[in-house]
């Protein structure tokens, strides 16, 4: 079987958990990486300080999308001051593949824009 | 066909990065597009003149220095000869971009108003985009585009439409477009805009490595390239330009080199080309590139391009057996220069180029730096796959042999 392309990641890819839209949502952020064009937002509803449903919309590899949708998962039920402590190991861990040094942005675009619809740093997760 | 026989190149063996082994696997090097690798000559003639001519150019009275003069400004005469152009109005710039920057500064800034329109293609690189967009902002001026047709072509009837709205200042162009592959009418629209009162600036990046390239029958008035796509080294690049424009036009950089006296208030230029060249150039750079040619011109530029467009016409027969699989560009060979990309359904240009290089194939994806491109032809991205000098129909082989492959690991024919 492939390192990268594992069965998981693949079956994410093809059927991405909590992509879509979400109306009405009280967050929202739209993340371009810069190395392909690829893009990623998402919606996020909040309640009690904690990120009661978000969703997941645009266009990408198959890395950047199980990374979003195997993140969405963690992501619900997660307070929301919880969010900006999360970094790229927490996501490249998550993905439990080796991602190399290209395709890291791949991997972390989600975290990214989820970090910035909350807490409005938009800088790449280090 | 016998064309491929006869047209057929075998130099591989002059590129030394081909005895390397990636996992075992030889290098299926398919992104000349991006860059091109370099023959030994290449490679030797920037070694050799590091080792035994090195000293700064246009100042030294020794006899070293005057080597370095006489390496340096040979290269650029056998660059301009190889290009049908003028040494006196061949420009030395760090790359392609620069060399467009240039235009867009020097001659831009005191030509480019209110009222005027600088009419550019769907099709361009950043690099022949980005420079063209901030002028207009800067000056007012406004930015039109040339639209793509289905078959990844200009209109000649809508850039006569264009041109005759009367406002057009400047036509700026990619001779080879470096994602659909398309070869530009370049004496046809230069001859169109020059009609209409026009400036045409060129960019040459793709085309210069692929196919005989006569700067002068083109005729348009700029015309840029740049070295690494051409075998010679990175860091320098190539403006050709007319002389009566570049006489007329104030310098882009200023400081050393470029001047002809210096005052405490006020300078004078340097005479054409260095008055373009401001700072110590690129000298090894430009040595190596001047071997790059060289090498190219006794390889014979027409064997060059039929050795690429009978591989092209390969890859194309190849890749109509990849189930899923859309070229984007023109369908022919005829009508493209040496490069094909493609999206297949259901897997993304990054993952179908990582997935090529598990096979050692070397190829692109992404947005190759044209995105209102890639939004008007509706994808994110494509994988590309460009071929130069070096490769072979083994190489072509390997590339659909590779994405059969992708195809398998995303279980595409399971569903």
């Amino acid at each position: 079987m492939d390192d990268l392309y594992r069965d998981y990641i693949l079956e994410h890819y093809k059927r991405p958990r909590n992509f879509g839209e979400l109306d009405p949502h009280d967050l929202e952020a739209l993340e371009h990486n810069p190395l392909c064009g690829d893009e990623l937002g998402v919606h996020i509803l909040v309640k009690d300080e904690r990120i009661e449903d978000l969703r997941f919309h645009g266009h990408g590899c198959a890395i950047s999308q199980a990374s979003a949708s195997i993140a969405s998962e963690e992501l619900k039920g997660m307070k929301l001051s919880d969010v900006g402590e999360l970094d790229a190991d927490w996501m490249i861990e998550l993905l439990g593949i080796p991602v190399s040094a290209t395709r890291r942005k791949c991997a972390l675009l989600n975290l990214k824009v989820v970090r910035g619809a909350v807490t409005g740093d938009h800088a790449w997760p280090a | 066909m016998p064309q491929v026989a006869e047209s057929a190149l075998e130099v591989k063996a002059d590129f030394p990065i081909f005895g390397r082994r990636f996992g075992g696997r030889p290098l299926i090097y398919l992104d000349s597009g991006a860059t091109s690798q370099k023959p030994q000559a290449v490679i030797d003639a920037v070694s050799e003149h590091l080792a035994s001519h090195n000293a700064n150019v246009h100042r030294g009275v020794y006899k070293l220095a005057q080597e370095a003069d006489a390496a340096f400004e040979s290269a650029r005469e056998r660059i301009a000869a190889f290009t049908g152009a003028d040494p006196r109005t061949t420009i030395f710039t760090k790359n392609a971009t620069e060399a467009i920057n240039l235009v867009a500064y020097s001659w831009g800034r005191s030509n480019v108003g209110p009222g005027d329109a600088v009419l550019i293609t769907q099709m361009e690189h950043h690099a022949n985009l980005v420079p063209w967009q901030v002028l207009c902002h800067e000056r007012g001026a406004e930015l039109r585009y040339l639209e793509v047709d289905e078959r990844g072509e200009l209109s000649m009837e809508a850039l006569e439409r264009e041109l005759a709205r009367g406002d057009v200042r400047l036509l700026a162009f990619a001779h080879v477009s470096n994602v659909l592959g398309t070869i530009n009418p370049v004496a046809e629209m230069a001859a169109r805009a020059h009609a209409a009162g026009a400036v045409t600036v060129v960019d040459g990046a793709q085309a210069v490595p692929q196919m005989p390239v006569d700067v002068r029958a083109l005729g348009a008035d700029f015309y840029a390239w740049t070295g690494h796509k051409a075998l010679g080294p990175t860091g320098i690049g190539v403006l050709h330009g007319s002389r009566e424009l570049l006489e007329a036009m104030p310098p882009f950089l200023t400081g050393g080199d470029m001047i002809a006296s210096v005052e405490l208030q006020s300078s004078s230029w340097n005479e054409l080309p260095w008055k373009f060249e401001a700072g110590t150039p690129a000298v090894a750079e430009a040595v190596g590139l001047a071997a790059a040619v060289d090498y190219l011109d006794a390889l014979g530029m027409e064997r060059v391009r039929a050795h690429e467009r009978a591989l092209v016409a390969d890859m194309l027969q190849g890749l109509a057996g990849v189930p899923g699989l859309r070229v984007v560009g023109p369908p022919e060979a005829d009508a493209r220069g040496g490069l094909v990309s493609f999206t297949i359904e259901g897997i993304h240009p990054h993952d179908v180029a990582e997935l090529a290089d598990r096979e050692g194939v070397c190829i692109r994806a992404g947005h190759h730096c044209a995105q209102p491109l890639m939004r008007c032809l509706g994808v994110g991205a494509t994988a590309r796959a460009s071929v130069g000098v070096y490769n072979d129909r083994a190489d072509v082989d390997a590339l659909v042999r590779a994405l059969l492959a992708a195809r398998e690991v995303f279980a595409l024919d399971e569903a």
